[in-house]
């Protein structure tokens, strides 16, 4: 069983999803995070053929019209968080962790490292050695581009993620420039990964639990997901 | 006129892009209210007004990068009238800094320029501007351009935390770590330390900062010769003279409020039964030597509990249900959390599929589990997902006690200690090793009635032990 509270991080699998639906989640739960009525959250979500762009995006990242898009069964979706054009689909997870920052380090690009750091520690356990590229946010693979990375901060409280590639078709690609970036993408799958998107799920909640309660101090080591009773 | 700066969103960070102004000119903005926005390295980040006010000056355009501390726009305190303000093309005609500019003065010495202020009562909510010009964000934690002044060695995310949250200027603590570096147990302490004086009146000269004053701006007061710090009044404390001030651990802070939550959370009710053990009692003596040599542990009673418990759950699955809103969630999964003490606490760690097991495989389980857990060895799943949980309490002697519900689960199973008493068979009285289950349950859900069936069919399962199964 995958979900479940670690300590302050409660982990949540949404399932297959459309994009507007999971955002609508996402902003409720961040309001209440930024309120303070619940704790930590990762969410993880399957979505189905979406485009979507940042704040900073340029339509001329987007290489199909919005009739050709709507032909090929894909929803187009502006947002608020970083970066630029990308695409989600099935066969991707993606993550969307709700974290209030005031309570790990009040660094915006030492929290994205962190979120690259997850997941290429969690690819590490599928004997995939995956790496960052200088100036190119996201996790790479031998110059190809296995997860990108997206975030908006508003009041400390963090949204939008990531988005791991595990057996996405990446035919659908195509149609954008990825986050601004003419470089390729790849996916476990064609990495030669077979693992189930179950498996993947639950090492990217234990790194992520390693990486934000990262103290290994005795009492906290324990402690982060201590589940009680008396 | 409030200047408004671009914020350092983290210590590597040395410039901004303004992506969007959230308001414009000569709106009207909250203190607090998104202003404008920008990004970092794939982050966007909303960043609120640092006061209420008109904006009165936009000066530097969306689009356009600048380094930390610039100021990208001004606000009027004092909404709408504008007759005490410079005329609006005047300030236009200020010189908005060019995007490739550097900084227009390096933190450190913005930091002196700006006045000491009083300790602020609550660390600001995010980085605003300070109305006395350029400053860097003040943050709590000292950043970069201060910790040259600050304590040698980097400092771990729990000692900053610490030092925050107890109002500690760690500038006035001794680090004992590797290259002079403040641990936890430096703190700990200090605060004694701290706390012995205050309370002993010492009449000693106050340190530099009370005890009390946020870290952050302490580390700036000495390089301001125009505006001392106000003088640190001794802190009274209300506790009596011989009282010992210790800080929660993370873990007894977490028990404390999972447990409170709890008590919040369901109507608890607790059904004691008494259970004779005799048959299992005796079993397990016969078995006892044979088992320990042959699995290299010893065979207790908790796994023949355990497995009576999975076994009635199948009965009264209710038992292993959560509540969520008004559904009521059947968990297909039968996960017993087993309460394991620890020296300072506890955990809960769960047997998956309990149900699927024999005797022998929920002994192995619990003893893995539970020489794990005080070895703090325990994976994060090992604690998750558990429906339902037991407790032994009778290993420490207590003849029954009633537990508290591990939410979100409904029910608690307490085993008592198993003692020999003289109870009446058959009209004579005989010696039987008797012990009391006490189930506590969640009455919004699970009726008395139903409960005393299910502890009532442990009971059974226990006192008819068939012989072969273990």
């Amino acid at each position: 069983m995958l979900e479940g509270i670690i300590g302050t991080l409660q982990v949540r699998d949404l399932g297959r999803m459309r994009y507007g639906d999971a955002l609508a989640i996402q902003e409720n739960l961040v309001e209440q995070r930024k309120r303070g009525l619940i704790p930590d959250q990762l969410l993880f979500v399957e979505h189905s053929h979406v485009i979507t762009q940042g704040r900073n995006g340029h339509a001329a990242n987007l290489l199909a019209s919005d009739d050709a898009l709507r032909s090929a069964g894909i929803e187009f979706y502006p947002t608020n968080r970083g970066g630029d054009v990308t695409y989600h689909g099935p066969g991707q997870i993606v993550g969307y962790p709700i974290l209030d920052l005031r309570e790990w380090k009040r660094d915006v690009v030492a929290y994205v490292r962190a979120i690259e750091q997850v997941i290429i520690e969690a690819l590490a356990e599928f004997s995939i050695f995956a790496g960052r590229v200088p100036g190119c946010t996201g996790v790479w693979v031998d110059g190809r581009k296995v997860a990108a990375i997206g975030v908006h901060i508003s009041r400390w409280v963090t949204s939008h993620g990531f988005a791991l590639n595990h057996t996405t078709d990446l035919r659908y690609f195509q149609y954008i420039v990825p986050c601004g970036l003419t470089k390729p993408v790849t996916s476990m799958q064609e990495l030669g990964s077979g693992s189930s998107r179950e498996a993947v799920m639950a090492a990217l909640s234990n790194h992520f639990t390693q990486q934000f309660q990262p103290s290994r101090d005795l009492e906290e080591a324990g402690l982060s997901y201590t589940e009680t009773y008396s | 006129m409030t200047d408004v700066v671009m914020p350092q969103m983290g210590e590597s960070i040395v410039e901004g892009t303004l992506t969007k102004w959230l308001k414009k000119a000569g709106e009207h903005v909250d203190r607090d209210e998104p202003l404008f926005e920008i990004s970092t390295d794939k982050v966007d980040t909303e960043i609120p007004s640092p006061t209420a006010g008109v904006l009165k000056e936009v000066l530097v355009e969306e689009g356009k990068t600048v380094a930390i501390s610039t100021v990208v726009g001004r606000i009027e305190e004092g909404a709408g009238n504008g007759a005490s303000a410079p005329a609006p093309a005047a300030a236009k005609a200020a010189p908005a800094p060019a995007p490739s500019n550097p900084a227009p003065a390096p933190p450190a010495a913005s930091a002196a320029k700006a006045p000491a202020a009083p300790p602020e009562p609550e660390p600001l909510p995010e980085p605003v501007a300070h109305s006395a010009g350029p400053y860097p964000i003040p943050v709590e934690e000292p950043a970069p351009a201060v910790e040259a002044e600050s304590p040698a060695g980097p400092l771990s995310p729990l000692v900053r935390k610490m030092a925050r949250e107890y109002g500690i200027d760690l500038k006035q603590v001794k680090g004992s770590g590797a290259g002079g570096r403040i641990t936890k147990q430096d703190l700990e302490a200090y605060m004694s330390a701290q706390g012995a004086r205050t309370m002993a009146q010492s009449s000693a000269p106050p340190p530099a900062a009370a005890p009390t004053a946020p870290a952050a701006p302490a580390v700036y007061s000495p390089s301001v010769p125009t505006a001392p710090p106000p003088p640190p009044a001794p802190m009274p404390r209300a506790e009596a003279p011989r009282a010992r001030v210790e800080p929660m651990s993370v873990m007894r802070q977490r028990i404390a409020d999972h447990m409170v939550m709890s008590k919040r959370t369901s109507a608890h009710v607790t059904t004691v039964h008494k259970t004779d053990m005799t048959k299992i009692a005796k079993m397990r003596e016969r078995n006892k030597a044979e088992f320990q040599a042959r699995y290299g542990y010893s065979l207790t009673f908790l796994p023949f509990v355990a497995k009576a418990a999975a076994e009635a759950i199948r009965h009264f699955p209710i038992l292993n249900a959560s509540i969520e809103g008004t559904n009521i969630i059947y968990h297909n999964e039968i996960n017993i959390g087993i309460a394991v003490a620890l020296e300072n606490g506890l955990i809960v760690p769960v047997i998956r599929n309990a149900d699927e097991k024999n005797v022998v495989g929920l002994q192995r389980s619990i003893v893995d589990l539970s020489t794990r857990a005080r070895s703090r060895q325990l994976k994060p799943d090992e604690v998750q997902g558990g429906t339902f949980s037991i407790t032994n309490f009778g290993s420490f002697g207590s003849v029954f006690a009633t537990p508290v519900i591990n939410q979100p689960q409904v029910a608690i199973l307490g085993v008592g200690a198993v003692e020999k008493v003289p109870v009446v068979v058959d009209d004579a009285i005989a010696i039987r090793s008797v012990a009391y289950l006490a189930l506590t349950f969640d009455h919004r859900l699970i009726d008395g009635a139903l409960a005393d069936q299910f502890t009532g069919k442990v009971k059974s399962i226990l006192e008819n032990w068939s012989d072969e199964v273990l």
